[in-house]
């Protein structure tokens, strides 16, 4: 099978394009930056029809995971490159034949803020999801699968926060704020929260690919995870542990950290750098994020995509660890 | 005002709009009238099956056939449930005409027969709607195959006032106020519902659906019409119909009855709940505790009973029937309660039967020829006082001579028992004596204060009149008798950890049975004397024929017995025998460093001791033993509704960490012990089984079992899912060795997506970790998708400084490995919530909610 994985220069996007290469397939990246993969690469912005067009050319099936993320930011440009971007390659996939589509997408497209325990894939809400990759992405998502059509099998994934070696999403931003000494917990990290090892996420994408267009798959959206809830706390601190780093000791009350949050957003959109100011270093999204309970009901997912975590917590941290001993350790040393 | 019927708007929480018709049908004036009626077969065509029964449901005012909605979602498709808005209710149509009960009958008696219904028939009605549904029984009696009420009545019990809510609502100046003008009664009804579960109101929405038909004073004309058309006094236009319908129902003794009742109500309180039990004597009852008017809102369990029992009129296969005695012992006989204590006075008359302990020393003594002879004359003068056979009698008395005469001197007139102790507390108690309806009170003058206190119903009588009575009683001093083995002997009370307390009903040939089985399985001898210093079986002493003594403590406070206090009962009596609480136990050896040395070498006589009632932690049995040398130390398994099932010996126990649950040993002779085996949801199979090494619901088959619980006919049908047999609600398993192994409740079992969990193994083996003193597994999360979370109290020296509920990473993961458990978090508490009588069984499911809540974070 043919597979265009787009965003690929990402840290998902990368392993799911080398788990493709690993198994046999025949894939091609679509990204802005250079991969380094060894694959048929097209390079170029995701709205620019001509670059697309290249790119699905040929192809059977796309594994979508090209878009902004960021806590903070220009909604236009979100939705420029999440929205706009996701419409354009879906019209130009079916045009060139490709009989599968799978939409990564995020469980905060359902997420209003609430505590999620247990919860299954409900429907994306562009209208109650906060911020503005939550959004956007919840408006991708919605248009995908109202484009699963008889021929064009659509599936939307939304795996919950991956993690794993190599992350600088995720793993390298709480691992820079623990080494500046400014991890800290929100009401002291008590909220249980579950987590994708990377691994994971990339045999669930292959998995869903492989199943797009049975009865059961197609036109839905689910949930990944390891489904092994932790608490915020645990998870934070084996992190700085793999990477050598100080573990967070402080907690400040959820309140105030959603506050401080409200606040640099505000302060973040007059920032006289603009863009290059970078994220804000607390919002009112991440503050929710990291104070609330999110866990999910994988049942279905597992039963329906045939399959099944193969990489635990434990061996995660794990290979963390080693990935972070190797970077301490340079070869000419 | 005259307004068509309708449908009910769209939305509306729970509704199916697929079940509303609109059916015009001629009511009591020969008009046609159009009825709004909720009918799951709405849609059915000519070539349906026709449905094996019709269930038509009657609501009551003011609501309307919402109230049956799940009733409706959950019933299968054999059965039609149909659901009538009552003319100018709901959303029926408003007629302009005042309809009295007599009326309203006649308008429901021409719908069924416009709608065709014949036969089979169950009614199923609520508030006044009971007495229309009855009306309607009474004149199909042929189509009848039973009769559902939920909180209503037909009768006002004489001498005793309305209730006072429906008085004021009577009320001339205020009824068209509160019921037409505004939409207060309307809106009270709703909103005086409550979740038995969680305490919490009735979501807006389902309030706001039960108001949209009475948006307007027109349309709420009916139900201040109702109202004025309760027959409070005498010669009111519908006391007749009243009464005829009262008298009537008398005659439906074949046919079956449920009464299903939230006691909690003002209005249709506990009274008419008994009032019915008089006139439907055969009927099947369930109490739901803490649920009150709209009890098919407030118990979430309602409509699923309410169901099955239904299924049960539709196989009419005979439901396992409490009011029914066993009828492999149809055969009658006499009980053999007091026998021993009969045959005792005649052949020892001079030695002790019975020592009470004071604190100051030495107690008082009664012999068996005095014993014997107090419980005769106490019986006659009881009698005299008005206690009957089939008498239910609350005893409020601490154990002690006076409790045991008392309860023998019932039992000899056939009365039955209520023995309701501190260790439920004030609320339990009120809960379990109200529930179980006692015609008497026969307390201390502190119990009696309760009982006024707590307006449980009954004659009173004080224990200070006891010798008064006996005078009385020896005037017309006749011999002992003996009532029939089927009489109900006594009503005790589980102790409420998991849920209400339930009240648990013995017939004497199941007390004899349980004295039979103690004195077989521990020997019990006239050369033995008993300790009794645990409270259920204080009175069991002469019963076995055995000299007891109750040591100087509140038995209902296990953790007032001190050593001292137990040496000095020992040692009046010689004791042989101990029988004490975990808790008195704890505290005899917290208290043992004030022994004085002859205390001490007085433990020397006690050959068995047994700790009963709760787990015993291992550590206790080897500090009794040290304490009483020459004693066998043995802790009895069982519940309230058989006690003992199983036994084992300190010297029996293994090692807690290789365990999986907690050894209780062999199954007593007599006792069969099987397990009904958990499935992947956790729920335990409806067969039993005596297979090895598998996880499941313990059922026990023995003849000292209890009869049935106390007016809950729902879980006596679950207790009793295999006649013969009690399902314990604990789970555990068998291991090779045909000994008994018990790893939680089973509403304590922690359901993961991989798999079943029980609680107890992993708390076993978390406490051998040297900084945890006590565990408990829960699971958070939706049922079946749980995720387990250990929660702990830690040992002082261990905990930090911190106010976070977070036990650190490095020992969550210790835990993890020691329990074999992929626990997602390991939380901390400073102390478990505990039952108040054993104060040491963990409330797991009230951990669980704390435990989700906590872990929820914010918004949580």
């Amino acid at each position: 099978m043919r597979v265009l994985v787009t965003g690929a220069s990402g840290f998902l996007g990368g392993a799911v394009a080398r788990g493709l290469l690993d198994a046999g397939y025949d894939v091609t990246v679509l990204q802005r930056s250079a991969s380094g993969l060894p694959c048929r690469e097209v390079r170029g912005d995701i709205t620019d029809r001509q670059v697309v067009d290249e790119a699905v050319s040929g192809i059977d099936a796309v594994i979508h995971l090209a878009a902004k993320v960021a806590v903070a930011g220009d909604h236009a440009e979100f939705t420029r490159i999440n929205v706009a971007g996701t419409s354009a390659l879906i019209e130009a996939a079916r045009a060139a034949g490709a009989r599968r589509f799978v939409q990564v997408s995020s469980p905060s497209v359902a997420h209003a803020g609430s505590p999620l325990v247990g919860a299954g894939a409900a429907p994306a809400n562009p209208m109650t999801a906060h911020g503005s990759y939550s959004r956007t992405k919840a408006e991708s998502e919605l248009i995908a699968l109202a484009a699963d059509a008889p021929g064009f099998a659509v599936v939307a994934i939304r795996p919950h926060l991956v993690w794993g070696p190599g992350d600088e999403q995720l793993v390298g931003r709480i691992i820079a704020r623990a080494r500046a000494g400014r991890l800290f917990l929100i009401d002291q990290g008590i909220a249980l929260i579950d987590t994708t090892v990377v691994d994971n996420a990339v045999s669930a994408l292959i998995a869903s690919v492989e199943h797009a267009e049975e009865q059961a798959v197609h036109g839905r959206a689910f949930v990944v995870s390891n489904g092994q809830p932790r608490t915020v706390a645990e998870l934070l601190t084996r992190m700085a542990r793999a990477a050598g780093a100080p573990e967070p000791a402080r907690s400040v009350p959820f309140r105030m950290a959603w506050l401080a949050g409200f606040v640099a957003e505000r302060a973040w959109r007059h920032h006289p750098r603009g863009e290059q100011a970078g994220d804000p270093p607390m919002t009112t999204f991440l503050a929710e994020q990291l104070a609330t309970a999110h866990w999910f009901d994988q049942r279905e997912t597992r039963r329906v995509l045939g399959w099944e975590p193969t990489v635990g917590l434990d061996e995660g941290f794990h290979r963390l660890a080693a990935w972070y001993d190797t970077l301490r350790s340079p070869v000419d040393a | 005002m005259i307004d068509p019927a309708r449908v009910p708007p769209p939305g509306l929480p729970g509704l199916d709009p697929r079940w509303s018709r609109l059916v015009q049908a001629p009511d009591f004036t020969g008009s046609l009238r159009t009825w709004h009626l909720l009918d799951t077969h709405a849609d059915s065509g000519l070539g349906d099956p026709a449905p094996s029964i019709t269930v038509i449901c009657v609501h009551g005012n003011p609501t309307w056939s919402y109230l049956w909605r799940s009733l409706l979602a959950g019933a299968p498709r054999s059965m039609r449930v149909i659901a009538v808005d009552q003319l100018d209710m709901g959303f029926s149509e408003r007629t302009g005409v005042p309809r009295r009960l007599a009326d309203r009958v006649d308008d429901l008696c021409a719908l069924t027969a416009e709608l065709g219904i014949t036969g089979p028939v169950v009614t199923v009605a609520h508030d006044w709607g009971g007495p229309i549904s009855l009306g309607w029984a009474l004149r199909h009696r042929d189509a009848l195959r039973g009769v559902v009420l939920l909180n209503t009545a037909v009768h006002q019990p004489a001498g005793s006032p309305a209730p006072s809510i429906i008085r004021v609502a009577r009320c001339r100046p205020l009824l068209r106020l509160n019921t037409s003008w505004t939409d207060i009664f309307v809106r009270g009804t709703t909103r005086m519902s409550r979740s038995s579960l969680s305490a919490r109101k009735m979501p807006s929405a389902v309030a706001e659906a039960f108001a949209a038909p009475y948006r307007s004073a027109a349309r709420r004309r009916a139900i201040g019409d109702f109202v004025a058309d309760i027959p409070l006094e005498q010669g009111h236009p519908s006391s007749a119909a009243l009464e005829s319908i009262a008298d009537g129902i008398k005659g439906l003794d074949d046919t079956p009855a449920l009464l299903l009742w939230g006691p909690n109500d003002p209005v249709f309180s506990d009274r008419y709940l008994a009032d019915f039990m008089e006139r439907l004597p055969h009927a099947d009852v369930h109490r739901y505790e803490r649920s009150a008017h709209l009890v098919i809102e407030d118990a979430p369990r309602l409509v699923a009973d309410l169901l099955s029992w239904l299924a049960g009129r539709v196989e009419a296969t005979p439901q396992p029937d409490e009011s029914q005695p066993d009828p492999q012992s149809a055969a009658r006989a006499p009980s053999s309660l007091l026998d021993a204590l009969l045959v005792a006075r005649d052949v020892r008359p001079g030695e002790t039967a019975l020592a009470e302990m004071s604190a100051r020393g030495a107690g008082s003594r009664v012999t068996w020829q005095a014993l014997g002879d107090r419980v005769e004359r106490l019986a006659a003068g009881l009698r005299a006082r008005g206690i009957e056979t089939g008498d239910r009698v609350s005893v409020l008395i601490p154990p002690g001579a006076d409790l045991i005469a008392v309860v023998y001197a019932c039992w000899s007139i056939g009365a039955s028992v209520v023995i309701a102790d501190t260790g439920l507390g004030i609320g339990g108690i009120r809960r379990a004596i109200r529930g179980a309806r006692p015609m008497h009170v026969i307390g201390v003058p502190a119990g009696l204060v309760l009982a006024r206190t707590l307006a449980i119903p009954g004659q009173r009588i004080s224990s200070r009149a006891l010798a008064r009575i006996c005078e009385e009683g020896a005037a017309r001093a006749v011999a002992l008798e003996r009532p029939d083995a089927e009489t109900e002997a006594v009503v005790v009370f589980t102790s409420g950890a998991t849920g209400p307390a339930k009240g648990v009903v013995y017939r004497h040939r199941q007390v004899a049975a349980t004295v039979g089985l103690l004195r077989a399985h521990y020997r019990l001898t006239e050369s033995d004397s008993l300790v009794a210093a645990f409270a259920p079986w204080a009175v069991l002493g002469p019963a076995l024929g055995i000299t007891s003594v109750i040591p100087a403590m509140d038995v209902t406070k296990p953790r007032t017995l001190t050593a001292r206090a137990l040496s000095d009962a020992v040692s009046s009596v010689n004791g042989t025998v101990l029988w004490a609480s975990p808790a008195a136990l704890a505290n005899v050896i917290t208290t043992q460093d004030r022994l004085s040395e002859p205390q001490r070498r007085a433990f020397a006589s006690v050959r068995l001791a047994l700790f009963a009632g709760a787990p015993v932690p291992r550590a206790s049995l080897v500090a009794a033993s040290s304490l009483m040398p020459n004693a066998q130390i043995r802790t009895p398994y069982g519940m309230t509704e058989a006690l003992p099932v199983a036994d084992i010996e300190l010297s029996g126990m293994p090692a807690p960490a290789k365990t999986h649950g907690v050894p209780v040993g062999y199954p007593v002779a007599g006792v069969d012990v099987e397990v009904a085996v958990l499935d992947a949801s956790g729920r335990p199979s409806r067969v039993l089984e005596a297979t090895h090494g598998v996880t499941g619901e313990i059922a026990v088959r023995a003849a000292h079992i209890r009869d049935h619980y106390d007016r809950l006919w729902a879980t006596n049908r679950l207790a009793s899912t295999n006649p013969g047999w009690h399902r314990t609600g604990d789970v555990g398993h068998l291991d090779p060795d045909g000994s008994l192994w018990i790893e939680g409740r089973l509403a304590h079992v922690i359901v993961t997506p991989t798999g079943v969990l029980t609680p107890v193994g992993p708390e076993q083996r978390a406490i051998t970790l040297p900084f945890v003193e006590q565990a408990a597994l829960v699971g958070v999360g939706p049922p079946g998708i749980t995720t387990p979370v250990l929660v702990v109290v830690i040992t002082p020296t261990t905990r930090r400084r911190t106010r976070s509920h977070l036990l650190d990473a490095d020992r969550t993961e210790q835990l993890r490995q020691t329990t074999g458990v992929d626990l997602a978090a390991v939380l901390v508490r400073r102390d478990m919530p505990v039952d108040i009588r054993h104060n040491s069984k963990i409330d797991r499911s009230l951990l669980a909610a704390w435990a989700e809540r906590v872990l929820a974070g914010a918004g949580g």
